[in-house]
C-alpha cells in the first residue's frame, strides 16, 4: 500500500488559515458485500480514524463509516499561529496505522 | 497551435519536477477542440478524448493532480522504479537512469512491434519483458498493482503527448487484425465496438455517456472500480456487457484491439492517469 498522499504549505502567515488536503488508498470494504466466487461476506476493512495534531494539539479529527468510498479523501482547514510540525494519522478496524508528518513554517 | 502550447507546458512542468502533471487536459487538443483525423480512411470526422464525455466533477478530479487518485499508483511506479529485484541485481533506473525522463515517448508510441516475437508488445508486456530478461525478476500480474503503478508512471512521463503508433509496414497485419475486431460483431447482443463507440458517443446508454472508445488516458482510474485499470481490463468489461466471453488480458486479439485503437485516437495527447467514471 502506497504511503498516504499530502499536501500541506511550507510557509504561512501567522494567524493565517490553511488547506490540507489528503489522500490515502485503501479498499474500504463495507462488510456488505460477498465474494463473488465463494459466495461468503467480505469483512468489513475500513478505515475507521483519522486524527490530524498541530503542535501535539488536535486540530481535526473523525471516524468513517462503512458509507466512504475507496481511497478517501479528506480535506480541512487548520489556524496557524506559530511554527510547528502537523501530524496526521490514519487508522483501519484491523489495527494497522499510516502517518505522515509535514512542518508548517511560520513567519 | 493549441498543441505546441500544451508540448511546452509540458516540459517546463517536467523541469520542475512533478509539479504540473495534470497540465495535460486542460486546453488539449481532443480535449477543448477536436482533433480532425490526418489518415484519410479514418472513419471518424472528429476525434475527441474520452475527457470531453465525462462529468465536470470527474474532468475536475482528474485535472487536479492531488486529487486525482491515479496519482497514488503513479507513486507506487515511482517507488517501484529504483527498487531493486531479481537476480540480475539491478532496478529499472540501473539502465534507464534515475528521473525515468528516458521514458518520455514511450507512452505516445506503445503498441509496437516486436519483430524478433513478431508479436505486439505493450507498455504492461514490455515492462514484464525487462523484468524477466533484464533483471531476471519474476514478471508482475496484469492489473496487479504493481503492473499498474509501474504502467502509469512510465505512460505518465508522455503526459500531453500526441498519441503516434506506426501501422503501416510489418505492423499492417496486426492493424488489420485489431481492425477486424473492432468491427466484427459478437455476443449475444451482436454488438460491435463500432456499434457504441463509432455509430452513438455522446448519447446515453442508460446512466452513461458513451465515448469514442480512446485509449490515450489507460491505465484510467474509473470510479467504479475504485482502483485504476488496464484498457484489457476494460475491453474485457465491454465484452462482457455485450455477453460475449472476454479474451485473456495480454492476448494476440487485444494486442491487436489495442494498436487499432491507438490509431483511431492519434494525435489525442496522453492523459495517464485520466479520470472516468
Amino acid at each position: 500500500m502506497a504511503k498516504p498522499r499530502v499536501k500541506v504549505p511550507k510557509t504561512a502567515k501567522a494567524g493565517d488559515i490553511v488547506l490540507i488536503k489528503t489522500l490515502i488508498t485503501h479498499k474500504m470494504d463495507t462488510g456488505l458485500l460477498k465474494d463473488k466466487k465463494t459466495g461468503e461476506i467480505i469483512p468489513q476493512h475500513i478505515i475507521n480514524s483519522f486524527q490530524a495534531t498541530y503542535n501535539g494539539a488536535t486540530v481535526f479529527s473523525a471516524t468513517p463509516h462503512a458509507a466512504i468510498s475507496a481511497n478517501p479523501y479528506i480535506a480541512f482547514n487548520v489556524k496557524v499561529d506559530k511554527t510547528g510540525d502537523l501530524e496526521m494519522v490514519w487508522k483501519d478496524n484491523k489495527g494497522k496505522t499510516w502517518s505522515a508528518k509535514k512542518t508548517i513554517t511560520v513567519n | 497551435m493549441n498543441f505546441t502550447k500544451v508540448l511546452c507546458g509540458t516540459t517546463i512542468a517536467m523541469a520542475l519536477g512533478y509539479a504540473g502533471i495534470s497540465v495535460a487536459a486542460s486546453g488539449a487538443d481532443g480535449v477543448t477542440t477536436p482533433i480532425k483525423p490526418a489518415a484519410k480512411d479514418h472513419p471518424l470526422e472528429e476525434v475527441w478524448s474520452g475527457y470531453k464525455y465525462a462529468a465536470t466533477d470527474t474532468q475536475a478530479m482528474q485535472d487536479d493532480e492531488f486529487s486525482n487518485p491515479g496519482m497514488a499508483w503513479h507513486d507506487t511506479g515511482q517507488e517501484l522504479w529504483s527498487k531493486v529485484e531479481g537476480d540480475a541485481g539491478k532496478s529499472c533506473a540501473s539502465c534507464h537512469g534515475d528521473d525515468a525522463s528516458s521514458m518520455k515517448g514511450v507512452g505516445a508510441r506503445y503498441p509496437i512491434l516486436d519483430e524478433k516475437r513478431g508479436k505486439l508488445v505493450n507498455i504492461e508486456n514490455r515492462i514484464n519483458m525487462c523484468r524477466t530478461e533484464n533483471m531476471k525478476a519474476k514478471p508482475w500480474k496484469y492489473d496487479s498493482s504493481q503492473s499498474l503503478g509501474m504502467s502509469i508512471f512510465v505512460k505518465a512521463q508522455s503526459q500531453g503527448m500526441p498519441v503516434n503508433v506506426k501501422v503501416d509496414g510489418a505492423a499492417k497485419p496486426f492493424f488489420d487484425k485489431g481492425k477486424e475486431f473492432y468491427y466484427e460483431r459478437r455476443g449475444q447482443l451482436d454488438m460491435a465496438c463500432a456499434t457504441c463507440h463509432e455509430g452513438y458517443f455522446g448519447q446515453r446508454v442508460r446512466m452513461n455517456t458513451l465515448s469514442q472508445g480512446q485509449s490515450n488516458g489507460f491505465p484510467t482510474y474509473r470510479l467504479k472500480w475504485q482502483k485504476p485499470g488496464s484498457l484489457h481490463r476494460r475491453f474485457s468489461g465491454c465484452n462482457k456487457q455485450v455477453r460475449a466471453k472476454p479474451f485473456k488480458k495480454g492476448s494476440d486479439e487485444y494486442l491487436a484491439l489495442e494498436l487499432y485503437l491507438a490509431w483511431r485516437g492519434a494525435g489525442l495527447p496522453v492523459e495517464t492517469p485520466s479520470v472516468r467514471n
